[in-house]
């Protein structure tokens, strides 16, 4: 590893050009790390808002309700209530494969639908037009649900969409059910996703009691099936006599989410986004809820084991450690070689409420170090694991969003483990209920940035000189013009699937190709490197 | 079927649009803005939109797109942006230190009222704006027209801020409307064979068609200058591409600077170029070079060439009503017969203007404009009766996988192919790069449906 500068002289050229009020935020906002022996942390300031005039690349509510969670769900008619930009912007871009069983079934993913409301919208209200949108959404499809997201201005002048939905329900004799997740609540995405989920738990979750008796069953939250992920999952974990009941919310439909509680565990990949559910589920239905993180071959081997330790079951544990071993022959043969060529180098990430953390594992295991990372909308749980829960301050912002208060279901609830079988799993090292966060796992001395801004990248690119940095798309060509490659994680430039063991060599190979391509040394014109110009006499003699 | 659930029956839609064939107006401000040298675009709203205003144009142009926002959150919503906005005029100022601040509404300051010129000169008041620099304004709120409106809004918004009245200068002003960066370089290209001076605004070429160089900059070196800005004011006339694009800041150079204006369609094709050319021309009294007029040859020349593969061909269109109109026009000259054109930018002057370029030759061409005209009532036409070839943006490309229908990507945005933003699509050049496509699509069709023994090598 190169000599790598000062991370506290970093942190200050980060900020010193920031005015004072300005300054003092963003220095509790980038941490340099620290862990020490019980992996407690230094800690950092996360979900707050973004300061005015800042370049961030933060997103909204609606984006991380109907766009994250709710978008992937192929048969749900989402419409967008407001003017006709948010559902134009969200209409098919998150790259959420899915996959309907016959040609039949409903998929509405390809469409985008809009009241595209209109000034007189806005002046009268825009109710009649969402109530007569949603009655033509039904003529015209017949969907088992539709769903219906408020946009900025429609909270502003106040339609009551919930009992828009609420009459339609009961006209239409389908599940019409609503969500307040205009782009001004919360400071990110962060609070949209909470929105979500708690819809989905009030109005969809725990609707089919139907118990498939198979006996491993589970359920994937926050794998949202980007670039074919969560097909990947579904294959090892069909091949290690898995059953997944529902995903939520890639390649999912509604009924997969109303049958949801029937699952006897709950894996968390999307802390983030989710654990929310997880925790409502464990609560009402008494589903206990474990951590995994399929992405990193390591990583997914570690989690078919907790699942395995879980169900305590050899016949499962010896099937998953078959697939495990069948699976990791080819992976290694990729990442040695792989590896010979990107040990050393410095990689950042600075994506998502969970990316940053997750992605790391697949750099460590071909050598590379991430030597600064963060996300764009996480809590500090996220950051500094789930024991600052208790600590964290909720502030007005994050007030505004409702906290469901769930209490066990008197007849459906059924604890799938006692309290002693929990506290058994977890001498056993299988921490449930539980996250430790990103920052443990990552090196002393390294940058974590929350909220990174466009100046602060731009300093972090000149500095470090990282061999790669991952962002979205909104950073990535403006990285690639300082000769960087960038890596979008967001939608993983049109590539990937990256989960799991193929993923795995998929991530490999991409990121070999991007920083060991010889295309970043051409960018200078001969001329440009040896600009000395020609002397006559030279050409002369030539 | 992507589509699966579209039907040919048509059903009355008031309230639901599906499958748009627009967006809102901030997009088209941010666009405008980033044609100003030095200028940094700025949402004055929730950062949700800007953060989707950027990756659109990103997707679209593989460019780094900056942009700022208010950050609004729910206080805001209550108590107004005020505060947001002064805070971020002070930031933006202390840390990106554009020339101009180019702010746009969006439909939550609009639905709020936010009074931005008193916010502005607030600001200036506290000296949060430092001298020499600006901060200018367009009101965009998105439950109004489309992309397109809010493109023209801050076109026009350079004009009051900028354009200054004055002793008249030779010069040309021309706007381009809302076409890609090599279209603005193309018409420059023109104007400068015909050795035309003139102020292009806004002018996107070197900013979102930037060359590599190994150096990020924040600002790239592209971009209509403010003194440019300035001194549109005295030119000779102004020549407005595109009626729902240029026309706003066209007529309010006139009111404030008496600046005369020329309206005319977007130099797409034979016919829009020759008339573009031809008032250029007259306007700036020179003659149009022999090199010129070899462009001119070489595109008529494809035009005969190919006609046999055009004429008759049906053809379904979408987009945008300034690039709907001048195509419309080109592939009728082509005797084509573009049946189906719908438009979500609503506008009833499109109407008659998509009527003057069909010219009574497609007597069955069926047009919308306004509320409910999406893609999905196009798609439907399209299941009633089918065409043979699709233009419009990437959206078309599940009507196209569905239909088996070849699509012409062309018009906004393009999210699944890089290149485009490279090449121009006006002038005799453009035209040529378009007849190329064109005829590349239908034959790459023809190849692969023909049977065997009927296999051209030759065509
Ligand atoms: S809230 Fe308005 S301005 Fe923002 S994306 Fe939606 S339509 Fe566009
Ligand atoms: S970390 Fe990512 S998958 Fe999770 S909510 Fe994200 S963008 Fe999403």
């Amino acid at each position: 590893m190169a000599h790598l500068p000062d991370p506290s002289n970093v942190k200050k050229q980060l900020i010193q050009k920031y005015p004072t009020k300005v300054a003092r935020k963003r220095s509790q906002q980038i941490v340099i790390n620290a862990v020490a022996e019980d992996k407690t942390v230094p800690e950092i300031l996360a979900n707050v808002r973004t300061t005015p005039g800042i370049i961030t690349q933060r997103g909204c509510t609606y984006a991380g309700c109907k766009g994250v969670v709710l978008g992937p769900t192929r048969d749900i008619v989402n419409i967008t209530h407001g003017p006709i930009g948010c559902g134009f912007y969200s209409w098919l871009t998150r790259r959420n494969q899915t996959r309907p069983e016959g040609p039949e079934d409903h998929n509405f993913m390809t469409y985008c639908f809009s009241t595209d409301m209109q000034d007189d919208q806005i002046i009268f209200g825009g109710e009649k037009k969402l109530r007569q949108a949603i009655q033509e959404a039904y003529d015209l499809f017949h969907p088992k649900a539709i769903a219906v997201f408020a946009t900025c201005p429609v909270g502003l002048i106040g339609d009551d969409i919930h009992a828009v939905c609420r009459e339609m329900k009961e006209k239409l004799g389908i599940n019409v059910f609503g969500f307040s997740c205009e782009g001004y609540k919360g400071v990110s995405q962060s609070a949209g996703h909470h929105i979500a989920n708690n819809q989905l738990f009030k109005h969809v979750i725990g609707r089919d009691d139907t118990v498939d008796p198979h006996p491993f069953k589970i359920n994937m939250l926050g794998e949202y099936n980007i670039g074919g992920d969560a097909f990947v999952i579904e294959d090892i974990l069909e091949r290690c006599g898995i059953k997944l009941v529902a995903t939520f919310s890639g390649n999912s439909t509604v009924g997969k989410f109303e049958n949801a509680h029937t699952a006897d565990l709950n894996c968390v990949m999307c802390h983030r986004s989710i654990n929310y559910v997880a925790d409502m589920i464990e609560k009402k239905y008494g589903v206990p809820w474990i951590k995994v993180n399929f992405i990193g071959a390591q990583s997914t081997a570690k989690s078919l084991r907790k699942i395995a330790v879980y169900f305590d079951n050899p016949e499962l544990t010896a099937r998953v450690e078959k697939v495990i071993e069948e699976e990791t022959k080819a992976v290694e043969a990729v990442r040695k070689e792989v590896k010979s060529r990107c040990e050393g180098k410095l990689a950042m990430l600075f994506v998502g409420g969970s990316r940053a953390h997750h992605y790391q594992d697949l750099f460590r295991e071909i050598g590379m170090k991430t030597i600064a990372a963060g996300y764009e909308f996480a809590h500090r749980d996220d950051y500094e694991g789930r024991r600052v829960l208790p600590t964290i301050q909720v502030d007005a912002d994050s007030r505004n969003i409702e906290e469901l208060t769930v209490e066990p279901d008197p007849e459906k609830y059924r604890p799938r483990r006692t309290p002693e079988q929990l506290k058994a799993l977890n001498e056993k090292g299988l921490e449930v209920k539980g996250y430790e966060g990103m920052m443990p796992q990552m090196d002393n001395q390294t940058l974590v940035i929350d909220d990174i801004s466009q100046y602060e990248t731009e300093k972090l690119l000149e500095i470090y000189k990282p061999a790669i940095f991952c962002a979205g798309i909104k950073e990535k060509f403006g990285v690639q013009k300082f000769g960087i490659p960038c890596l979008q994680l967001h939608s993983y430039d049109y590539g990937g699937p990256f989960a799991g063991f193929k993923g795995a060599i998929n991530f490999y190979k991409t990121v070999d190709r991007m920083i060991n391509t010889q295309l970043w040394s051409y960018i200078k014109a001969p001329w440009q490197v040896n600009g000395k110009p020609l002397l006559e006499a030279e050409l002369v003699n030539s | 079927m992507l589509l699966r659930h579209t039907t040919s029956e048509i059903k009355e839609r008031s309230a639901l649009t599906i499958n748009p064939a627009k967006t809102c107006q901030p997009i088209g401000a941010m666009y405008a803005a980033l044609g100003i040298h030095r200028c940094l675009p700025h949402s004055h709203g929730s950062q949700g939109c800007c953060a989707y205003h950027r990756s659109t144009l990103t997707r679209h142009y593989k460019e780094p797109v900056m942009a700022s926002t208010s950050s609004f959150t729910e206080g805001s919503a209550v108590f107004g942006g005020q505060s947001n906005l002064l805070q971020a005029i002070h930031n933006i100022f202390s840390i990106y230190e554009p020339d101009v601040i180019a702010i746009h509404t969006t439909c939550l300051s609009e639905t709020i009222g936010d009074d931005i010129p008193q916010i502005i000169a607030t600001a200036r008041d506290k000296k949060y704006i430092p001298d020499g620099r600006y901060v200018i304004h367009a009101n965009t709120p998105s439950y109004v027209g489309s992309h397109v409106t809010g493109f023209s809004n801050m076109v026009k918004g350079m004009v009051t801020y900028f354009a200054e009245p004055g002793t008249q200068t030779k010069t040309i002003n021309i706007i381009p409307g809302w076409v890609e960066p090599s279209d603005m370089r193309e018409i420059k290209r023109i104007c400068y064979m015909m050795g035309i001076e003139i102020i292009l605004f806004p002018d996107t070429s070197d900013v979102l068609d930037c060359p590599q160089t190994g150096r990020f900059e924040f600002y790239p070196k592209g971009g209509t200058t403010i003194e440019e800005l300035k001194a549109a004011g005295r030119s000779r006339m102004t020549l407005a591409l595109g009626r729902s694009a240029s026309v706003a800041a066209a007529r309010e150079l006139d009111s404030k600077c008496k600046v005369a204006c020329e309206v005319m369609e977007l130099p797409i094709g034979l016919r829009a170029t020759d008339q573009f050319v031809d008032t250029l021309r007259r306007v700036a009294r020179v003659e149009v070079p022999t090199l010129l007029e070899d462009e001119r040859g070489r595109l008529m020349d494809m035009m005969t060439d190919m006609h046999q593969y055009f004429a008759g061909r049906r053809v379904a269109l979408w987009g945008d009503p300034d690039q709907l109109v001048s195509l419309t026009e080109f592939l009728v000259d082509l005797d084509m017969r573009p049946v189906y054109i719908v438009t979500g930018t609503p506008g009833k002057k499109f109407l008659s203007r998509i009527e003057k370029a069909l010219r009574g030759k497609v007597p069955e061409a069926k047009v919308q404009e306004g509320p409910c005209s999406d893609m999905f009532l196009l798609h439907q036409w399209i299941k009633q009766e089918k065409v043979d070839l699709l233009i419009g943006n990437t959206y078309g490309k599940y009507i196209s996988r569905d239909e088996d229908i070849p699509l012409l990507r062309y018009g906004f945005p393009i999210l699944d192919r890089i290149g485009h933003s490279y090449f121009p699509s006006v002038g005799y050049v453009g035209a040529m790069r378009l007849l190329e496509k064109i005829l590349g699509l239908l034959m790459d069709r023809q190849d692969r449906d023909a049977p065997e023994e009927s296999f051209e090598l030759v065509m």
